[in-house]
Parts: structure tokens; C-alpha cells; sequence
């Protein structure tokens, strides 16, 4: 089944960059109170499936609203950018350089003196650049300079791994 | 059918009667079913006044089974058709189910299909029907305590269970005749017994530690809404590890050899339970084995303990981490599990959340009583009620790539019910079919994940390696259920894809064990059916007719009008005359088949009005 609403409108929010987290979770858990399939246990099973698929649109749509990738992913389909193309990114070599210092930091943190400390600061920095990332993203998207903000949103991509692996290692050294 | 009777809001649908609905927890070693009375959530006793059942079925020559403490008595006489925690045979292939070959003394077979079924003196046994059995004398006895019907029950589950072992738990209820309103997790289960939703907002850690096995989760609760943020835990790890640490200080300390005899076994490990359970109430216990006595100080067991219980901490850390939260912001946290009894497991509990952990319930009883809660709201008892449980599938969904590596299409934590679609395409020109592997698990390997099912696409059309398109969607419920649907976008040729459980019963095999109780049964089980579907045709009538006349013209066009007019008027000729109860079922499901688009449509109009417009103030005011 195909839901025509987008996933702003079916928060009834504007389509912007700047989300208001708190507002959409407010929204998010209203309309999953209404349409989540436990408010359909005793009706019959297409209802039911239709509810499903109600829910999981819904779940969807916050999901990919709260995270900053996906959104900004999300902001250039709606601007009818393909987000899958291939990109030049490649050519930029100062970004490529910095990729390449931050991830031998990364593998070099085990072998610290205080790993724990040391991967809290690299967090740190590479926290603060994501978040660069998303005001670059954010300014050239407003700009309607779709290309310059999907090249932003492509250098997200690479911050957005980059913290998972940090978060992978963060786990692995504590639970060591 | 709210769906096509929906209100405005603030008007509430019409009341109707009160119904029996019941909160099951399936445990490995014993059962329970509980009911709201007068508001108060209660375990319900046997006719002796006994509540716990324990989850032990004898399989007797002339079919006379037992279930609970009377099958238990068999346990020593007559083991091998004495089957008990068979919880943890479900959803289980032959090579897991050998797995616990030591520890469980019955004799496997697998049938036709590669299913593994016990040997009993009673036939090939599959553990679904083992669990149906349990589950039956469960509903007898809630049928005879509430005195009417069941319409409704929430059967419990550990958060950890994977897809297989959560549709086999459901198809046990359907083989038993329960209407399954919901698969809850145990540990949200304990959360609502706490009546934690009347806190306005917070973050709860339920600890759940039974015999064999730990769950940690972590959930956010606001305004009646319990989000779980992250599941964890080890299934392998539980009370039981206490008794063999303690036991193996025992031998030691008592100079009895390292290889016992399962007698002497046997004796440590009572010897060790006891002293155990004993060590909740005093510091010391004096302990009698054999020709050794000696005395067990409680620092000296939770040294020996200390080792599991940092593990369970573990786990407690990885799940905050993997919601996201940090150890500070958790309010609240709840025992589940009867390990919990052991007071050294608190004061770790207490020492890690830096919260006095909530105990007060008995934690043995706390998931059913949090389950018939959570019925009596999804049975419409308790109107007006905004509680609402959003769970998070406990383990990564994903199917096979080349070389046998995973690729992931859900993972783990995510919230459902969730949907996700995957476009393939044809690699050979004229290629027609194509083979789906799915599985469950966390590892990169396909040998190292649980196998869900196998399916095959067939009836592509044949055209050049890359043209087709296929995308292929994956559902799962709010059960944690899956299902898959396949469409070919060039032909628009969509597909319901039957997904084969690679263990559990066949579609076709819970329809003839159906078929066969029905056939044993009295003539009124076809009465009652019969009238179920009265009710069922009614109600479906009544609204459809309503919806039409309130939407039909704005969502469907003259043609689909009169389709559906048509379909009711057959239904209503068919509801007037036929004493079949499947003719009426049949005609149900082809009228709802026929108004599924308008239900849709319905549910799509229905989501752009509700926010529509809408600040955040008046949302939150209702």
C-alpha cells in the first residue's frame, strides 16, 4: 500500500532542515496511538494489515526524520536529487586526507596509553565536524544549491560511519 | 472494523459489552494466566486453589495427557513421555534441539519436512502441540474462572526470541484455539504490572534474570507511550549458573571427585540451590552432603557468583549504549525473573543504575500480571486508555548475498512494526526465478545466523540479464512476525510470497491438526463457530455499509461502489441462510479481500487529517 503523504506532512511539519526533535517525537508517538496496530487487536485482518502498514509508514517516517543523514538524504529526494549517484567526492583530496588522519587515529587508539580517554577526544572532534557538516548542508540547501548540498550530505556519509566505528570500538574497550 | 468506521476525533466509537481477555506467561519451567478483576490485575488458580502450572506434559498410550503437577509425577516413572521445558525446543531445528540431547532425556524424529517431533507413546509429538497442550488447560481454567468464553489473550514472550521461536508460540495458541491480541515481551510485560505508564514520563531498565536465561531492556516512557529504546541479554546465562558455581565450590570443598556420577550430580546441585535460596533470608547456611558437612558464608557465594552477575552488568552496558542512554538517566528499574530473589543480584543491580531496584511484586508472577493488563486494554475493556507499547525487534533481519555473507535489511533495535523494500534484478538473460534466503542474527556469516526460510521467485518475466525489477518487501508486525510480499515493477506483477518456516509446522499441517481437533470435538465447538461468524458478519456489514455511506463517493469511483455493494449483499443473503460456519468464514474474507482498497484509502485519509493543521500545544492537550 502506498501512503501519499511525505514524511513532513505526515507530522503536518514544513519540510525544512531544522526539525524540532522533541516536537516530532510528540507528534510521532500521537499518531502511533492512534494507528498502531494494538488499536486494531480485535478488528478483522485486513484492518489489521492495513494498520501494519499504517504503523510501519509512520515508524518510518520518524526514523528517517530524526536522523540527520537520513533526512538530509530524505530533503534532496523530495528536491528530485538522486542520492545513490555517483560522486566526485573522490577528487576533493584535502577531505580524503583528513578521512585517512582520523582513521588511522582510530586504528592507532588501542594501542594508547589511555585508549578510553583517547577515543573520547577523537569522539569529540569528529562530532563537532559532523555537525559542521549539517550546517554546510543546511546553508546550501537553503540556498537551493542541491549539488553543493548533496556533496555535504555525501561527506556526512563518511562522518556518519566513522562514528558508528567509533562507537563499535568505544563498546568493544569497555567491555574489555 | 475502525478502519472503515472511523470516528471524528474526540468522539469515541460506541461502547460495547465487557469481554474476557487474559494475560498468558509461557515460562520454561512453570506457566500462568492472569485477568483484570475490579481494576486489580490476578493470577488465576486450578481448581485446588493452585497457580503455578508447571509446564510439564505426559503423553500417555491411550491418549489420556496430562498437563501440569499431575504430568510432573511421571517425571521419574516415565521420562521419556514426560516433556517438559519444552520451551526451549521451539522454533528449533534437529541440530539445535540435539544440542540439548544431554540435558533432555527424549528421542527426537524429524518427519516428512525435516521438522524435528518428540517420540512419545502417544504418536510423533511436535513441541508446538506440547505447548498447545499447556496453553488449553490455561484457557480451561481462565474459562471456568471467568465463567465464559476467552475473546482475547496476550501470550508472553522473551524479548530475545527470534521470529521462529515468536511464530511458533503463536501457532501453538492457534493450534490451542486462543485468539493471540498480542505477543508482548516479558520484560514490558513487567513494566505495565508496575503501572509504570501512570509516571508521566521517564527511563526504565527492566532486569530480568531467570533460570537460564538474562534480559536486560531499556524503554522510555512519555505520557503513556513505552518506546523500548534497546533489547539485550544472554540466553544462555541465568540462576541455573549460580547452582553449578556453587555446586563446584561444594565438590571441592567436600574432596568429591571431578567426575561424578548423575546421582551425585544431581545431589550437589539441589544441595547448592538450597543453600542458595536459603542465603537470601541469613548470612550462613550449614550444609549437609553425604559425609561432608560444612558451612557456606553469603560473601563467600556472591565471590563465586560475582563472575556471571559482572556479565549480566555487561550486557546492561551494552544495551544502554545501544539506546542510547546514559546510565544516569534511568529513573526506574524493575525485577523480573525468580534469580532476583538472590540479594547479592540487587545490590549489583542497585550499585550499577544507582536505583533502588522495585521488587515488591513477585517476580515469578509479574509478566502474567503485566499481561492481563496489557489484554484488557487491547480488548477494548478499558476505553479511553492511551497506553501504547512500541517494541523493537530483538535481532538483525537479513538475507543471503554471494558467498554466504549477510546483508541486513532490518536491524536489530528498530522499532516495529517496519517494512523495508530491496530492489534485485535478473543476472542471466531470460532468467525467470530467483531464489530468497532469510535469516536472523547479529554475525556476518550465514552459517553463524539463524535460517528463517527460503522462498523462490518465480514467474519473472523473461527478458535481459538487469531489466527486471524485482522489489521484495519485508514486513514484520508488531509480533515480530515476518511476512514477504514480491512485486516485478516492469509487469506490475505482485505476488504474496508464502513464507516457509524453515522449523515449526506448515500452514497446511496446523490446518489438519485444526481439522482433526474439530473432528474430535463436541458438535457445539461448530455452533460456536458458527455464531462467531454471525457476530463477525454483522459487524462487517454494519460498518461497511456506514463507511460507504460516509466516504464511498470521496475515495471510490461508481464502479468500486457497486462492487462492493454487491459483496454485501451477497454476504447479508448468505448470513440469512447458511448453518456452515467455513461458507460464512469464506464469504467474510472475499468481502474483506474486495473491500481492502477502501480500508486503505480510509486509513491514508485518516493519517493526513490527524495532524493536519494541529500545534504541538493541541496535540498534547488530546
Amino acid at each position: 500500500m502506498n501512503f501519499s503523504s511525505d514524511f513532513f506532512a505526515v507530522f503536518s511539519i514544513t519540510p525544512v532542515w531544522d526539525v524540532d526533535l522533541n516536537d516530532l517525537g510528540v507528534r510521532y508517538r500521537k499518531l502511533q496511538q492512534e494507528f498502531h496496530p494494538d488499536r486494531y487487536a480485535t478488528k478483522s485482518d485486513i484492518e489489521r494489515r492495513v494498520a501494519v502498514q499504517a504503523s510501519s509508514f509512520i515508524n518510518q517516517a520518524f526514523d528517517t526524520l530524526k536522523s540527520p543523514l537520513k533526512r538530509a538524504q530524505y530533503l534532496l529526494t523530495l528536491k528530485d536529487t538522486d542520492v545513490d549517484q555517483e560522486t566526485h567526492i573522490t577528487s576533493d583530496t584535502v577531505f580524503l586526507m583528513q578521512q585517512i588522519e582520523l582513521r588511522e587515529t582510530l586504528s592507532d587508539i588501542s594501542n594508547k596509553e589511555n585508549p578510553l580517554q583517547s577515543i573520547a577526544t577523537l569522539r569529540i572532534d569528529v562530532e563537532s565536524t559532523y555537525c559542521e557538516l549539517q550546517s554546510e548542508f543546511q546553508r546550501q540547501y537553503e540556498s537551493e544549491l542541491f549539488d553543493d548540498a548533496f556533496n555535504a550530505m555525501v561527506k556526512m556519509q563518511f562522518f556518519a560511519k566513522l562514528l558508528v566505528e567509533i562507537e563499535q570500538l568505544e563498546a568493544e574497550l569497555e567491555d574489555s | 472494523m475502525v478502519l472503515l468506521q472511523i470516528s471524528e476525533p474526540g468522539q469515541s466509537p460506541q461502547p460495547h459489552q465487557r469481554r474476557n481477555a487474559v494475560g498468558i506467561d509461557l515460562g520454561t519451567t512453570n506457566s500462568l494466566v492472569a485477568t483484570v478483576r475490579s481494576g486489580m490485575a490476578e493470577t488465576l488458580p486450578d481448581a485446588k486453589g493452585r497457580h503455578l502450572l508447571p509446564s510439564v506434559v505426559h503423553y500417555a498410550p491411550q491418549g489420556a495427557n496430562c498437563v501440569g503437577i499431575e504430568a510432573a509425577e511421571h517425571n521419574v516413572s516415565d521420562p521419556l513421555n514426560t516433556i517438559s521445558s519444552v520451551k526451549r525446543l521451539l522454533g528449533r531445528g534437529l541440530e539445535d534441539v540435539k544440542m540439548f540431547g544431554n540435558q533432555l532425556p527424549y528421542n527426537f524424529q524429524t518427519d516428512q519436512g525435516g521438522m524435528p517431533k518428540i517420540v512419545t507413546a502417544n504418536g510423533l509429538v511436535s513441541p508446538i502441540q506440547v505447548l498447545a497442550e499447556i496453553l488449553r488447560t490455561l484457557v480451561r481454567r481462565a474459562e471456568a474462572s471467568l465463567d465464559g468464553v476467552l475473546d482475547g489473550a496476550v501470550i508472553t514472550v522473551p524479548a530475545y526470541f527470534d521470529e521462529a521461536q515468536r511464530q511458533a508460540t503463536k501457532d501453538a495458541a492457534t493450534l490451542a484455539g486462543v485468539k493471540v491480541l498480542r505477543l508482548l515481551n516479558e520484560p514490558t510485560a513487567a513494566a505495565i504490572a508496575y503501572g509504570l505508564e501512570n509516571a508521566k514520563e521517564g527511563v526504565i531498565a527492566v532486569y530480568d534474570l531467570g533460570g537460564g536465561t538474562f534480559d536486560v531492556s531499556i524503554m522510555r516512557l512519555s505520557r503513556g507511550v513505552f518506546e523500548v529504546l534497546a533489547t539485550g541479554g544472554d540466553s544462555a546465562l541465568g540462576g541455573d549458573d549460580f547452582d553449578h558455581a556453587i555446586a563446584e565450590w561444594l565438590r571441592q570443598q567436600s574432596g568429591m571427585s571431578e567426575s561424578l556420577n548423575p546421582m551425585e550430580q544431581r545431589i550437589l546441585l539441589e544441595a547448592a540451590k538450597a543453600a542458595k535460596e536459603e542465603l537470601t533470608d541469613s548470612e550462613t547456611v550449614e550444609i549437609e552432603l553425604l559425609d561432608w558437612s560444612g558451612v557456606l558464608t553469603r560473601d563467600v557465594m556472591d565471590d563465586l557468583i560475582d563472575d556471571l552477575l559482572n556479565q549480566t552488568i555487561r550486557a546492561c552496558r551494552r544495551s544502554l549504549r545501544d539506546a542510547g542512554v546514559a546510565v544516569d538517566e534511568i529513573d526506574t528499574v524493575v525485577l523480573v525473573g525468580g534469580s532476583t530473589r538472590t540479594l547479592r543480584v540487587r545490590d549489583k543491580v542497585a550499585e550499577f543504575f544507582g536505583v533502588e531496584p522495585l521488587a515488591n511484586l513477585d517476580p515469578d508472577r509479574v509478566v502474567a500480571l503485566g499481561a492481563a493488563l496489557q489484554a484488557e486494554v487491547l480488548i477494548g475493556n478499558k476505553s479511553g486508555d492511551e497506553m501504547l507499547l512500541l517494541d523493537v525487534i530483538p535481532l538483525s533481519l537479513g538475507i543471503e548475498t554471494m558467498g554466504g555473507l549477510i546483508e541486513k535489511i532490518i536491524h536489530r533495535n528498530t522499532t516495529i512494526p517496519v517494512a523495508k523494500a530491496q530492489e534485485f534484478t535478473t543476472f542471466k538473460d531470460g532468467q525467470t526465478a530467483m531464489a530468497v534466503h532469510i535469516l536472523q542474527g547479529e554475525r556476518e556469516l550465514v552459517d553463524d545466523c539463524r535460517s528463517l526460510a527460503r522462498f523462490e521467485l518465480r514467474g519473472i518475466p523473461p527478458m535481459v540479464a538487469g531489466a527486471a525489477k524485482i522489489r521484495v518487501t519485508y514486513q514484520v508486525d508488531a509480533d515480530g512476525l515476518l511476512s514477504v510480499t514480491a512485486r516485478e515493477l516492469t509487469s506490475n506483477v505482485e505476488s504474496r510470497i508464502e513464507v516457509k518456516p524453515s522449523y515449526g509446522l506448515a500452514e497446511d499441517e496446523i490446518t489438519q491438526m485444526l481439522q482433526d481437533s474439530f473432528n474430535h470435538a463436541r458438535d457445539d465447538m461448530q455452533a460456536r463457530a458458527l455464531c462467531e461468524q454471525q457476530v463477525d458478519a454483522d459487524r462487517m456489514i454494519e460498518d461497511l455499509l456506514a463507511a460507504l455511506k460516509q466516504d464511498g463517493d470521496k475515495l471510490l469511483s461508481a464502479e468500486e461502489i457497486q462492487c462492493l455493494e454487491v459483496a454485501v449483499k451477497e454476504l447479508q443473503k448468505i448470513r440469512a441462510e447458511t448453518t456452515q460456519y467455513r461458507v460464512l468464514a469464506r464469504q467474510i474474507e472475499a468481502v474483506g479481500k474486495t473491500s481492502e482498497t477502501f480500508a486503505a484509502r480510509r486509513m491514508d485519509a485518516s493519517i493526513k487529517r490527524a495532524l493536519a493543521g494541529r500545534s504541538l500545544d493541541e496535540i498534547e492537550q488530546g
